[in-house]
């Protein structure tokens, strides 16, 4: 992938489609430790041992339209490539855990590119997921927790257009102060 | 200052005065965009943010958008399905945010195939 937002929003999709009611979504970029990491944590239905055994190897996927599954090998070798690594922990009925970590000053650490576009993205996608998006570096830290927003907007749904704009614009003005100038 | 959530509430006094919430009914048109990883790869993000953003600029209340996986044609991603009630369905390839505002104001507001931009013609 050519940032890492994508990445984000590709593993993030794979809690969508496994049934998840919360998703919490961290995305630490820290100089100082000169790492940057993403980890998304749901509730979906999780895997068997065996079968998470071999996620990550291209040649296993249960989508019969097409036999390989891109996604997770792409993001354990964009990490490794970057002198990170690669986790994945997951329980049947339970849910799942996967985390990716870049070594930050590495030439081939992807730019983490438009992180609020994914969330936006997400959000419009599964109005009804509890998405809570963690962001942190250096400078700062914020959160966007969807529960709290639905409970602010009463019955409207957070995937209508003009709510989906203002939390692009939460998202950049929150992403902005925190930055690295 | 950045804003913070609890402003939220201004926006919901104002939507429910306005009370013009998109509506599931027999005649609303479906929109969907393929976002496996193959589409995500080849420019679905922008695709399906253009088509959220006209939707609700131009305020078609009649249009659902929504998202799935793998469509199963790779190659010719991004790809865009269109879900007219009583209409064959329309498959648009090769789809960037430009494309997807001109299928919306063709295609959703004018009722109008945009051919050249359909799988038939990319085959
Ligand atoms: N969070 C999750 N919960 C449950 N199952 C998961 C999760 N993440 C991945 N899987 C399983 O692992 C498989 C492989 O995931 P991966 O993202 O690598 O490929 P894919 O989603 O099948 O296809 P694509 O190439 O479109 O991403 C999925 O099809 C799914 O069965
Ligand atoms: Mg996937």
């Amino acid at each position: 992938m050519k940032e890492l937002s994508l990445n984000l929003l590709d593993i993030a999709e794979n809690s969508v489609r496994a049934g998840a009611t919360r998703v919490e979504i961290d995305v630490f970029d820290l100089k100082k430790e000169d790492v940057v990491s993403l980890e998304i944590r749901d509730n979906g239905c999780g895997m068997s041992p065996e079968f998470l055994a071999s996620v990550t190897d291209p040649f296993t996927t249960t989508r019969t339209t097409r036999r390989v599954g891109l996604g997770l090998p792409l993001l354990k070798m964009e990490a490794e490539q970057a002198e990170g690594g690669f986790e994945i922990e997951s329980e049947v009925g339970k849910g799942t855990r996967t985390k990716a970590w870049f070594k930050r000053s590495n030439i081939d650490m992807p730019p983490l590119g438009d992180l609020s576009g994914s969330m936006i993205t997400l959000i419009q996608g599964s109005p009804e997921i509890d998405f809570i998006y963690r962001r942190r570096t250096d400078a700062g830290e914020f959160t966007l927790s969807i529960p709290e927003v639905r409970e602010e907007l009463g019955g409207i749904s957070v995937g209508e257009p003009e709510i989906l704009v203002w939390l692009g614009e939460f998202l950049a003005e929150n992403e902005a102060e925190i930055e690295y100038k | 200052m950045a804003k913070s959530i609890a402003e939220l509430k201004a926006i919901r006094e104002k939507m429910q005065g306005q009370m013009n919430m998109r509506v599931d009914s027999d005649d609303s048109i479906r929109v969907v965009v393929g976002m496996a990883t193959c589409g995500i790869a080849a420019g679905a993000r922008p695709v399906l943010a253009a088509i959220v953003d006209e939707v609700g600029k131009r305020n078609l209340t009649n249009v659902k958008v929504s998202q799935t996986g793998c469509i199963g044609v790779c190659r010719l991603e991004p790809i865009v399905e269109v879900f007219e009630p009583g209409k064959e369905k329309t498959t648009y390839v090769h789809m960037d945010a430009e494309k997807a505002r001109k299928m919306v104001s063709e295609h959703l507001v004018n009722h109008r195939v945009v051919e050249e931009m359909t799988i038939s013609a990319a085959e």
